[in-house]
């Protein structure tokens, strides 16, 4: 039941925030010089002022500014993001639906991988303060944190790919008889296609992760109840899996909630250089193309999933802290 | 580098180059094939961009063109030698000292949905292409056109206002439609343009927006079934990517950049399983100025940036030599290039003498020339991805830096460079491509008429001979009579320098070996493609 | 960046008597300190320490590996790598200060008045910072930049209006603990103004964070800048940068090893060393560790 009400309570509070966002991709969309419709209006060489000012209030431009935020809001919640400017002249939201499983897909699985490597590096790493371990993961983790991902792939593309030829460079999954693959197959092919992006948009993660586990696993075996399970003389391993961890790893869920955006983020570049189809790659083009009714459309919906990534990791954190969803904690 | 050709009726040869240098190697397997020629496998095929339109009339991007001109068949059509002969026409008559041709159709050719070609959808695709809610570029050549009619089902007859030369050649694959799919409907949101129903001998299969389309042998193509049985362009924005899925088998036809083709293909593996070839493209790169703004209005500013650059230089660090300079509008091998026109050496003396006498002084000393306190400072547009010419404008930056012109370079997105800055003519300066045709006619770019709005002379050039001559050239069937109309055409854009013009670079595509049938030619290879073939035993890809 | 900022509202006095030394008890510390050092003097000597024209093109001499003529061979324009490389430096310097100069300032601004004024002036600015905190920063400056001409300082004050957040939560966490402090009180009391008050007392206090965050937000802003330029939206020719550098490298990676490994490098280390800097000030700063 108070997990019920802590839902409703968050998934109400995050009406401002998607108003926010709105408003401020519009507002991005009116930093544009000329006017959004300008460039349809080009395609037609035969374009008259009469026929511009009817298309002008076809598009509602003549309106106020508000009742124009009204109207495109409207047609953002029935997911009607207008059409591209490019000469295809698609609906916005037809190029980024078929566009969106691939970006949510590697960034799931870069999440996965995050998780399963940081995870049991952050802890040993803690549990083993300042020994050769620690050291050593130490500078790897600044290693991973300060390079450019975009360089780490161009030098894997140039190992994997062209030095030993043990991967794909490139696209989601093989050109050729892809079709006619067992259910297994393609699985595998995918896998082997997806590796590389998947690591590189997880290196950054990893650094981050594994250096928040270990800060905040050191945080908690400092805790009197651990020192009190240790005196107990339970076994290390309980103490440390048990006891510490479930506390430590409390705030990285948080964490998981506020890394989202980065993670979105870095897909521009990886599926620039992987040639992969997703939406970072969409955002790409349409920054070079200027076409910006792609180019609002996909900063609305990438922040709106970033929204509902934050959802997630709320209804996470409260699901495993009933400190939360009794609402003994309300504020930080 | 394809890309960067703008809308004209050039597009419509799809014969794409005339041939210069073969390999060796290449020669030798074309000797022995002497087998039967096989059905089956497929071919692989990789591009930079993807299509966007494939209505032939509505696209603009050589990608589109290169897929709808496998779908789609014209009236003529160029063959190996870069002769007009029939197409879907069968034979024609011309009249009336060259105002009337009368086509004589092919029988028995069917769309690829079953219903019969006739007449009818010649003269819907001419009443489209000239319709102005119709959005193409091609529109110039037909608008020549006074009537056209269809009198029976396999003929087909057009009119024109005056003699026009190459009237011809216009009837090519942009201009047949089916009008059974597209009578009354608004072309631009017809389903065509994304599940293109062609004559051709290749049909539709699959279009994955940014990763492939794939098209299948059409079996009943009237000129013979390809025997390729499929043709697979993947779309891959990044040449170094696209390079490393050649070498790793993932694709078996693209174009090479210079540096790939000097030093990344001479190793054993490509030798075994590749075959190069280079000639010199249909195209050249230049140089275009606004003629508008006050900087460029000045003949001797224009001739001064021609001398404050190494054209040779240009060719040696972009194309690693594998390209020509270019003095005009024209490929150096075509019979109407004339090689006696006025040439800008490189000369930065002279760039600087000519500067001076037309105002440009240092005087605040900051390096930069300047007149009535105007630093000569402009922006270059060019189109990003290409990494030829954004070579180019920085070798100009450069140089133009060394005589006291400051150079920025913007690139730009390839469909709003067009719409945005040429089209509505927001530029001081671009560096830009043209694709050449078969026919010297040059009007749309050249001619005073063609600088409104969207209109191909967008640099504004106005030159009252010039655009005499262009008509004359254009009323004009003589040959020798032609060439001396645009010889002289050569002679004045040389002097007055509205571009200037570059190179024309070489083409380099690389093709796997198992293709046999490529037959190198004075239009290029492509001219043949139905006819390659891959013997049984090595073929590839199983195509059920 | 948020990730590695915990803040630390306990704070003792004693901190500044500190000297130097402790902070360079940390071999880690040292080594950031020595990359920023020998960056800064890169950057500000470029033109005495380069040994050539980094724009100077040369058409004979393209692509050429490391030798002697060249250390670190040669681009696709026979431009000198090494000397491009240096005088990239700056660009990366530049948009170190400027970009998270802005940044911090910004979100230093914002985050005081949160934290001081409290309430709905810290509701509506928390709440905007949750917004903004659900871009992902690369997809907003690409949105604006499509609007704006590429260059240098666009992309500069793009990254920083994109990359105050985490300043401004972390400087209205202070505020909110330091405006209760006694010091902060006994001003009050003697009739001091806000004004007085942010800045003479509670913002002195709070700029060991601050240092520590604008320190490990400058290798975030490169690497920003760096992605940037390398897609092509960001520095312009003939200006170099490492991520310029490093488009040319992806379109040789086969034959130019050099093209990408440096600048790479270059990027990594510089980044390296604004982080293990940063990460020394915050031990440094911090009461707990006791090293």
């Amino acid at each position: 039941m108070g997990f019920i009400v802590f839902l409703l309570k968050r998934i109400l509070g995050l009406v401002p925030t998607f108003l926010g966002i709105t408003l401020i991709s519009f507002f991005v969309m009116h930093l544009a010089p000329g006017e959004p419709m300008s460039l349809q209006a080009d395609f037609n060489p035969k374009m008259t002022p009469e026929m511009r000012q009817r298309l002008r209030a076809q598009y509602g431009l003549d309106k106020p500014l508000y009742v124009q935020y009204a109207k495109w809001l409207k047609g953002l919640v029935q997911l009607d993001l207008g059409r591209s400017f490019s000469p295809d002249r698609r609906k916005v939201w037809d190029k980024i639906r078929e566009r969106l499983p691939v970006t949510i897909l590697i960034n799931v699985l870069s999440m996965l991988l995050i998780l399963a490597v940081s995870i049991p590096l952050g802890v040993r790493a803690a549990v083993w303060e300042n020994s050769l371990f620690d050291q050593v993961t130490t500078v790897l983790v600044f290693l991973a944190y300060a390079a450019p991902a975009f360089w780490v792939a161009l030098l894997l593309m140039l190992l994997f790919g062209i030095e030993w030829n043990l991967l794909p460079v490139s696209g989601l999954h093989s050109l050729m008889g892809y079709e006619q693959m067992s259910l297994f197959e393609k699985v595998l092919d995918w896998s082997k296609h997806l590796i590389l992006p998947v690591f590189v948009s997880a290196i950054g993660g990893l650094a981050g992760f594994s250096r928040y586990t270990r800060s905040s696993m050191l945080e908690v075996l400092r805790q009197d109840y651990i020192t009190t399970a240790r005196a107990k003389g339970l076994p290390e391993r309980v103490v440390i899996y048990r006891h510490a961890l479930r506390n430590a790893l409390l705030p990285l869920i948080t964490i998981m909630g506020l890394s989202i955006p980065g993670l979105i983020g870095g897909s521009v570049i990886f599926e620039s250089i992987f040639a992969i189809p997703g939406v970072g790659q969409l955002m790409w083009s349409a920054v070079m193309a200027r076409d910006y009714p792609v180019l609002m459309g996909n900063l609305v919906i990438v922040a709106i999933l970033t929204l509902l990534g934050n959802l997630l990791a709320d209804i996470g954190y409260a699901a495993v802290d009933p400190r939360i969803r009794t609402g003994l904690q309300e504020q930080e | 580098m394809r890309r960067g050709r703008i809308s004209s009726f050039f597009h419509i040869l799809f014969v794409l180059a005339y041939f210069i240098y073969l390999s060796t190697t290449c020669l030798a397997e074309d000797v022995s094939g002497q087998e039967r020629p096989a059905y089956g496998d497929a071919i692989v095929v990789g591009s930079i961009g993807d299509a966007s339109n494939l209505i032939p009339m509505l696209a603009t991007d050589a990608t589109s063109h290169e897929i709808a001109g496998l779908i789609y068949n014209g009236l003529v059509k160029y063959d190996k030698y870069l002769n007009l002969v029939g197409d879907l026409a069968k034979s024609w008559e011309i009249k009336r000292g060259g105002k009337e041709i009368i086509f004589h159709l092919r029988k028995g050719v069917r769309w690829q949905d079953g219903v019969p070609f006739t007449s009818k959808d010649v003269l819907f695709g001419f009443k489209t292409i000239i319709d102005p809610k119709t959005p193409t570029a091609y529109a110039g050549d037909f608008l020549e056109v006074e009537k056209a009619e269809a009198p029976d089902p396999y003929t087909f007859r057009v009119i024109y206002k005056e003699p026009f030369a190459p009237a011809l050649s216009s009837w090519g694959d942009i201009v047949v439609l089916p009008e059974h799919l597209l009578k009354g409907k608004d072309i631009t949101k017809s389903s065509l343009v994304r599940h293109p129903v062609g004559l051709g001998p290749y049909k539709f299969r699959l279009w994955k927006t940014q990763e492939r389309i794939e098209l299948d042998a059409n079996p009943d193509y009237f000129d013979g079934r390809p025997y390729l049985d499929r043709y697979i362009m993947r779309i891959i924005p990044d040449p170094a990517t696209m390079f490393m899925e050649l070498k790793a088998g993932g694709l078996d036809w693209m174009g090479l950049s210079p540096v790939q083709y000097k030093r990344q293909t001479n190793t054993p593996f490509f030798r075994k399983n590749f075959r190069k070839y280079r000639y010199l493209s249909f195209s050249y790169t230049y140089l275009g100025y606004n003629l508008r703004h006050p900087f460029f209005k000045d003949k001797r500013v224009r001739q001064a940036i021609s001398y404050a650059m190494d054209k040779k230089e240009i060719i040696r660090g972009v194309l690693l030599g594998l390209g020509v300079v270019a003095t005009g509008p024209y490929k150096p091998d075509a019979w109407f290039y004339n090689p006696n026109v006025r040439r800008y050496p490189y000369d930065p003396k002279m760039a600087r003498r000519l500067l001076a006498e037309a105002g440009w002084k240092d005087s605040d000393g900051d390096g930069i020339l300047d007149k009535d306190g105007i630093a000569f400072s402009f922006t270059v547009l060019t189109n990003q991805g290409n990494s030829l010419r954004d070579k180019t404008a920085q070798i100009i930056q450069y140089r133009l830096r060394q005589v006291g012109i400051e150079m920025k370079i913007r690139q730009l997105e390839w469909t709003a460079f067009i719409n945005d800055f040429i089209d509505k003519r927001r530029f001081e300066a671009v560096i830009l491509g043209w694709t050449l045709g078969q026919d010297p006619d040059i009007f749309d770019i050249w001619h005073s008429s063609k600088t409104g709005p969207k209109q191909l002379n967008f640099i504004g050039y106005k030159n009252k001979e010039v655009d005499r001559l262009l008509v004359l050239g254009r009323r004009t069937f003589d040959r020798e009579k032609r060439k001396k109309i645009y010889f002289r055409i050569q002679e004045i854009l040389a002097e007055d320098q509205p571009y200037t013009f570059l190179y024309v670079p070489m083409a380099l595509p690389i093709i796997h070996a198992r293709f046999h049938g490529i037959k190198p030619a004075p239009a290029g290879i492509s001219y043949n493609f139905i006819r390659w073939w891959v013997p049984k035993n090595e073929q590839k890809y199983i195509i059920p | 960046m948020e990730t590695a900022l915990s803040s630390t509202p306990i704070r003792e006095e004693k901190r500044w008597q500190k000297t130097l030394l402790d902070l360079c008890s940390n071999p880690l510390t040292i080594s950031g300190l020595v990359i920023v050092g020998i960056l800064v003097f890169t950057a500000l000597f470029a033109p005495v320490l380069a040994p050539y024209d980094p724009q100077e093109i040369d058409t004979f001499h393209i692509l050429e590996a490391p030798s002697s003529a060249h250390l670190l061979g040669t681009d696709g324009l026979g431009r000198d790598c090494l000397s491009r490389l240096i005088f990239g430096a700056r660009i990366s310097l530049l948009v170190g200060f400027v970009a998270v100069g802005i940044a911090t300032a910004v979100g230093t601004v914002l985050g005081a008045l949160a934290g001081y004024y409290g309430r709905w002036v810290d509701s509506l600015i928390m709440r905007f910072v949750d917004i903004m905190l659900c871009f992902p920063t690369i997809f907003l400056i690409m949105a604006v930049i499509a609007f704006l001409e590429p260059s240098i300082w666009n992309i500069m004050i793009v990254i920083g209006l994109t990359g105050w957040m985490g300043v401004a939560r972390l400087v209205r966490a202070e505020f909110l603990s330091l405006k209760k402090r006694d010091f902060v009180l006994a001003s009050r009391i003697c009739g001091a103004s806000d004004l007085q008050i942010v800045f003479g007392e509670i913002l002195p206090n709070a700029i060991a964070p601050i240092l520590v965050s604008a320190t490990l937000g400058v290798g975030g802003a490169i690497l920003t800048e760096s992605a940037l330029s390398f897609l092509g939206i960001g520095v312009q020719p003939p200006t170099p940068s490492w991520g310029n550098m490093l488009t040319e490298g992806k379109d040789n990676l086969e034959i130019a090893w050099w093209l990408s490994v440096f600048p790479g490098l270059a990027i990594l280390v510089t980044v390296l060393g604004y982080n293990l800097l940063g990460e020394g000030l915050r031990d440094f700063f911090d009461p707990r560790k006791k090293r």
